[in-house]
Parts: structure tokens; sequence; C-alpha cells
């Protein structure tokens, strides 16, 4: 290659450095984009889907709505909900009858690090009693810090409810 | 076979092995498993001569999730997060091509408005995953700066995303006959808002890197790929329509309502790593077309088909459905004995066959070269393994 192509690819190549230059100084005067964490945290948080938790039951007030039919369970793909169930026999007065067994919900064993957070347990449950929480920034030292009970976390959560109010 | 030969990688049989004369004073690099640019757990061993490199073979298998296997004993609802985890930049396309072998092989009717859900959302992924591979791909070649303006606009599409299917990564939210939610006005709104941003963002993309001398030096005539070579390796996507091919399965075998959209397919002749960085410039600025169309044609009515089925029970036969993904062609292969679980899941990944051409394109150019070969062909290596 010869002076002047040499000289020309050095013009070319400062004049494209310029462009890109004018680009960022222009940018470096925007207002900031970022968010500095903790300080700071996004606004759209509530559109974002968490884990899984038992939602305030409409009918039941001071517990989840679930009939523990088992169907999140069975539909998990990645079996991270396990059911536990108390059994309780119906006091019937009438002695006659025999008496009924009903099924209560002891607790719902949830292990978020298996989660997949894809929905399926939330569609398939026929009371809607579970859903998608807003409980985004979690971070644990170990794995089984996030296995939890639902039930017992809906109950924590009615509790501080109650007392702020 | 003896237990000497089961011992050992891919490096004591391919390369330890052949240590004689010829290859003497060859310098042997590893690229990866853990080099950033690779982009994810690929490994590229490398056979140096000088500065040029004589053999590059590509190792893989460190991401391997057994995809395929799993979709055998997972039911056909379980089975649908799998496929935001194949390729987590284009997601939706994974999600669909997954979701619309299974509609074909049942014949689940799509409502209208659930198939435009689909492209809009689809095309924004698309527009996400080519973003992050215009940061990531320059990141590479040594500019720090555009990843940061290609995040910046990211973030507003991964947004608009999160509105709807509450995952910013691993969507999953087509559903067999539809989608999981319905968009809302806000989403809309913001959609819009984001077509006109990237409108006036791409000529700017042009500017500070398009059109950079130095840039261009890196990519122009490097890694040409001949588009009988391509055929060859069956390569797809925007590698492919570098190389001069407008095959585009969107066009080629359209489904959903892309025949009546009206887009282009970006191909430039030249087959070089600035071929390939063009198409998919080009394409962002299609997809933003294509979602700005499909507002405008977004009719009133069900996201999801009233009759979709709860639990599926395909009847016995095989299906193949392909969509266009960010990289390529992504097909899906499902045989069923009409069970509840497929009998056998066969996903076809084009980051897979794009990867296999890379060791005949590198061999004979410049170790930095190969880097930026690497980069062009976009590789997302969890598709790759599965
Ligand atoms: S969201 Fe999916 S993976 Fe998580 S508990 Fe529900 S069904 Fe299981
Ligand atoms: S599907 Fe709903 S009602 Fe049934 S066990 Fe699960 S949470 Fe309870």
């Amino acid at each position: 290659m010869n002076l002047l192509g040499e000289i020309r690819e050095a013009i070319k190549g400062f004049y494209s450095l310029a462009v890109g230059m004018g680009v960022t100084g222009k940018y470096f005067f925007r207002p900031e984009v970022t968010v500095h964490y903790p300080r700071k945290t996004v606004d759209n948080v509530s559109t974002y889907s968490g884990h899984v938790e038992l939602q305030p039951g409409k009918k039941n007030p001071d517990g989840a709505d679930c009939i523990v039919c088992g169907t999140c369970v069975r539909n998990c793909p990645s079996g991270c909900l396990t059911l536990e169930v108390l059994e309780l026999m119906e006091e019937n007065p009438d002695l006659e009858k025999k008496p009924k067994k009903i099924k209560k919900l002891k607790a719902l064993i949830y292990d978020y690090s298996y989660c997949s957070l894809c929905g399926q347990c939330i569609e398939n449950c026929p009371v809607t009693a579970l859903g998608f929480s807003q409980h985004v920034y979690w971070a644990e030292f170990d794995r089984k810090a996030i296995k939890m009970d639902l039930v017992a976390r809906l109950k924590d959560q009615l509790n501080a409810k109650k007392e702020a109010m | 076979m003896t237990t000497e030969t089961l011992c050992g990688d891919f490096y004591t049989h391919c390369f330890q092995a052949e240590q004689d004369k010829e290859h003497e004073g060859r310098l042997i690099i590893n690229m990866g498993p853990q080099h950033p640019s690779t982009h994810g757990v690929l490994r590229v061993i490398v056979e140096m001569e000088g500065e040029y490199i004589s053999r590059a073979e590509p190792v893989i298998g460190y991401l391997h999730r057994m995809h395929e296997k799993m979709g055998e004993i997972k039911t056909y609802h379980q089975y649908m997060p799998n496929m935001g985890r194949v390729d987590y930049l284009h997601a939706l396309a994974w999600n669909w091509a997954y979701i619309g072998a299974v509609e074909k092989l049942c014949q689940i009717e799509v409502p209208r408005r659930a198939e435009f859900i689909r492209v809009i959302t689809c095309e924004m992924n698309r527009i996400c995953s080519h973003l992050v591979w215009w940061g990531a791909y320059l990141l590479d070649l040594g500019a720090f700066t555009p990843i940061m303006y290609s995040f910046d606009d990211r973030e507003q599409a991964v947004d608009l995303l999160q509105m709807i299917t509450g995952s910013r990564l691993t969507y999953c939210y087509y559903r067999f006959g539809g989608v999981r939610t319905d968009i809302n006005d806000a989403f809309i709104a913001g959609t819009r808002d984001f077509c006109k941003l990237m409108k006036s963002r791409l000529p700017m993309y042009k500017d500070l890197v398009t059109d950079n001398y130095i840039l261009r030096k890196r990519c122009e005539e490097i890694g040409v790929l001949p588009l009988e070579m391509a055929r060859r390796y069956g390569a797809t996507g925007p590698v492919l329509r570098g190389s001069g091919q407008k095959y585009d399965v969107r066009r080629a075998e359209p489904y959903s309502v892309y025949p009546e959209l009206d887009f282009e397919i970006p191909a430039f002749p030249e087959g070089d790593a600035m071929a390939r960085y063009r198409v998919r410039v080009a394409e962002m600025e299609q997809s933003v077309r294509i979602i700005e169309q499909s507002l405008n044609m977004l009719p009133q009515g069900d996201f999801m088909a009233p009759k979709s089925p709860k639990r599926i029970k395909p009847p016995k036969g095989d299906v193949y459905f392909a969509v266009e993904g960010a990289r390529g062609k992504i097909g899906v292969y499902i045989i069923s004995d009409g069970s509840s679980t497929p009998y056998r899941l066969k996903l076809r990944s084009p980051s897979y066959s794009n990867l296999s051409l890379f060791a005949e394109l590198a061999k004979g150019t410049l170790l930095a070269d190969a880097v930026s070969i690497l980069g062009s062909l976009d590789l997302v290596i969890p598709e790759i393994d599965r």
C-alpha cells in the first residue's frame, strides 16, 4: 500500500472515530437509565411473576381456599409441591350417620429451587388458591432456605396485615 | 474396545494421538469451556501454526440437559417450561415450535387474536435476541460501549414482555390453543413507543458501529461462507441469508398469520461476517415493521381457544413443525403413541448446524478472526447441547 493510501485510511478511521465519539458524547449528557440497587429499585416489579404462593381465600379469609385436591402437585413438571393433609373426622351430632372424613390443608411444601415458574399449578387449580407473588428480591446462601411451607407463609402474611391495621 | 480408548476426552483421541512429525511444534490452545468469547460453555480446541489456525474443533456437551429425553417422560403440558430453556435468548420461538407441533398433531384451532399476540411477542423477542447478539459480538471484537446501548433498548422490550408474560428471560407464555394472558392497552401503547424508539436507535447504531472503519476491518472478508458450503452444513437463519440465500421459514413454510404481513427477507450475498451482521440489523428493522402491522391488524376476540383441552392425549402419529428463530430454523418433531406423553421428541436446533461449519470456516484464519467468526454465527450453547 502506498503512502497516499495509508493516509486516506487513517483519515477515514479518524472520521468514523469522530462520528462514534459524537454519538457517545451526546448520550453522555442524557439522564441516567440505570437504577442504583439496593438504594433504589425498579418500579415495575408488580408485573413480575415471583414464586408461587397461596392467595388469601375468598371463602376463607383466614387461610386459603384450597380444597386439597392435589391437582397442582400432579401437574407440576418439576415436582416441587408436596401436600400435607390433615384428616379429620367430621363432628357429627347425629350418631346414626357414619362420621364423614374431611380433609384439611396442613401444609403445602414448596421448593422454590426446583420451580420453573411455568404457572401450571396456578392455571389448573380449580379454586384459584394459588398465584404468583411479587416477592422478587430474594437471595439466600443455602438452598434449603428457599424451601418453605406456603400455608405458614400465608398465615404470617395475614397476621402482619392484621397488625398493620 | 479396550479401556485405553475409553479414557480421555476429545483432545486425547484426536489431537494427542496425532503428535507426530507433521504436527510437531504446533501449539494447541483451548478456547473455553469458560472463555468469555464463546458465550457459554463451548470448548474449541485450536491447533495453531504461528498466528494461524490449522485446525479448530468444537467440543460440545458441557451443557447437556437431556431435553429430548425429558420430553418422553413428561406430559405434553409439563414439557412446556423446558422450551424456554433451550434457547434462552429467543425463548418464545421455541415455545411456539413446540406448541405449534402439538396443536398441529391434535388439530387445535387458535383464535386469530392469539395468533397476532404470538407474532408480536415473538418478534419482540427476536429483537431482544438480536440486540444481545449485537452487543456481545461487538464486545468480542473489543468494543465495550455498544452493549450498553443495546441493553438499554432491550430493557424496554423485556419490560414490555414482562408485563404480559411475567418473566424476563425464560418465557413460558404460549399455551395449547392460545396464550396465557391477554395483552392490555398499556402493552400496546408501550410497544408502539418501543417501535418508535427502535426506529430512532437503528440509525444511531449505524453511525456508531456499522459505519465504523475499525469494525469493518474486523468483519469484512472475514470468514467468507460460500452458499454451497452453507447448504452442505444445513445452515439456516441469518448465517444462510448472509450467504445470499433468501430462505426464511416464515415465508418458505408459512405458519400463523405471517402470510398476511408485509415484510422483507434481508439477504446479503457476500457471505462474510459483515454480511451476517447486516442481515441481523436489517432483521430488527423488519421485526419492527411486523410488530407495527400486527398491532394495527390486531382483532378483538379470545386469546385462548374456548375448547382448549386440559389434558392432551393426541392420536397416534407423528408431526413436524418449524418456525423461524433468531438463529434459524427451529423444528420440533413429535411421535405420539396415543398416550399422554410423547413416544419420541426431537428438537432441531439451528445453532447446532451453524456451529458445525465453524471447523471448516476457521481453518487457515488468524486466531483473532476466528473469534469474530464464532461471534458472527450467533451461537447459543444451551441450544446446541439441548
Ligand atoms: S410454577 Fe410450575 S414448576 Fe413452579 S410449582 Fe407451579 S407447576 Fe411447579
Ligand atoms: S390445585 Fe388448588 S385446591 Fe387443589 S391442592 Fe393445589 S392449591 Fe389446593
